[in-house]
């Protein structure tokens, strides 16, 4: 019985436990991006130029800076935002909701259309490989 | 022009300069001295309070939130959109602690702009308009360029240093 116990609780524990750890904001954007028979991986030099386009007004590096390492600065209401990069700023795109969110608000703000999964992917692909 | 007309109009002016400075220093007094700590709500604070400061519920009247909430694909030119169950969230919390007004605020007549409110341009007469362009602030919605505890929900008098 004691043991049952021990082991219900175990199992408990090991689930609590995976479901903490996030899943990677990229696994649900690599399966959509997945969807286009011609999708050959994601690129971060393809993401760095997307980063520098200029849509209708802005481009991301209006408020991100073209240096995402770098805290950026809104371009309508002046306040500060963390960097975009996870090396500078590790909590970055860690949480599919959040990053699914901001992508969406975004690229309408920029391009006035919502970015696709490639997009989204080759720009994360280029957050990440930045170092110092 | 007859003397008595004269006199009350001077005493209507006086009037109105009495009341504007009692309202003016009650809330500041209330502002200053309050007790109870300013409302808060995290999901109100994590989601309006990235691109600006999460502005507090009380700068602005129920009608105004109710708009400003019913339009955020849209919002002065950004897409601020949240799911429905946040939105709902949002929109009680900011309802619930809006500014009290006597009479209801015709839908027409509410401010969507903080900046706007009669209170606000008061309140900020002295700042010149090349003071508000100027880098370290850029614009009236950038609140935490001098009030430095705005992120806290504090705009106190004390914490006020004009970059």
């Amino acid at each position: 019985m004691r043991q049952t116990v021990f082991i219900g609780g175990l199992a408990t524990f090991l689930l609590s436990a995976s479901l903490a750890q996030a899943a990677d904001p990229l696994d649900a954007i690599t399966a959509a991006a997945r969807n286009d028979k011609s999708f050959s991986g994601f690129a971060a030099t393809r993401g760095e130029t997307l980063f520098r386009t200029k849509g209708t007004d802005w481009s991301c590096s209006s408020c991100h800076t073209t240096d995402p390492r770098n805290p950026g600065r809104h371009a309508v209401t002046g306040k500060t935002i963390q960097p975009m990069a996870p090396v500078s700023n590790p909590k970055r795109l860690t949480d599919p909701a959040k990053v699914e969110k901001w992508f969406k608000r975004n690229c309408m703000d920029v391009f006035d259309r919502e970015c696709t999964a490639q997009e989204k992917g080759d720009v994360i692909t280029w957050l990440r490989s930045l170092t110092r | 022009m007859n003397t008595s007309a004269t006199s009350t109009r001077i005493s209507r002016i006086g009037t109105t300069v009495l009341s504007l400075a009692v309202m003016s220093m009650s809330s500041a007094a209330c502002a200053d001295s309050a007790k109870k700590p300013a409302p808060t709500n995290p999901v109100w604070q994590e989601e309006c309070g990235s691109c600006h400061i999460a502005y507090p519920p009380r700068f602005l009247p129920a009608e105004s939130w109710q708009q400003l909430m019913g339009s955020l694909e849209e919002h002065f030119g950004t897409d601020a959109s949240v799911d429905a169950d946040t939105a709902a969230t949002i929109r009680t919390f900011l309802v619930q602690n809006a500014k009290r007004s006597k009479a209801d605020v015709k839908a027409s007549d509410a401010p969507l702009r903080i900046t706007e409110t009669r209170w606000f341009v008061h309140e900020h007469d002295e700042i010149s308009a090349a003071k508000w362009k100027s880098p370290a602030i850029k614009s009236a919605a950038n609140c935490g360029a001098c009030h430095r505890e705005a992120d806290k929900g504090s705009f106190r008098e004390r914490d006020i240093k004009v970059p």
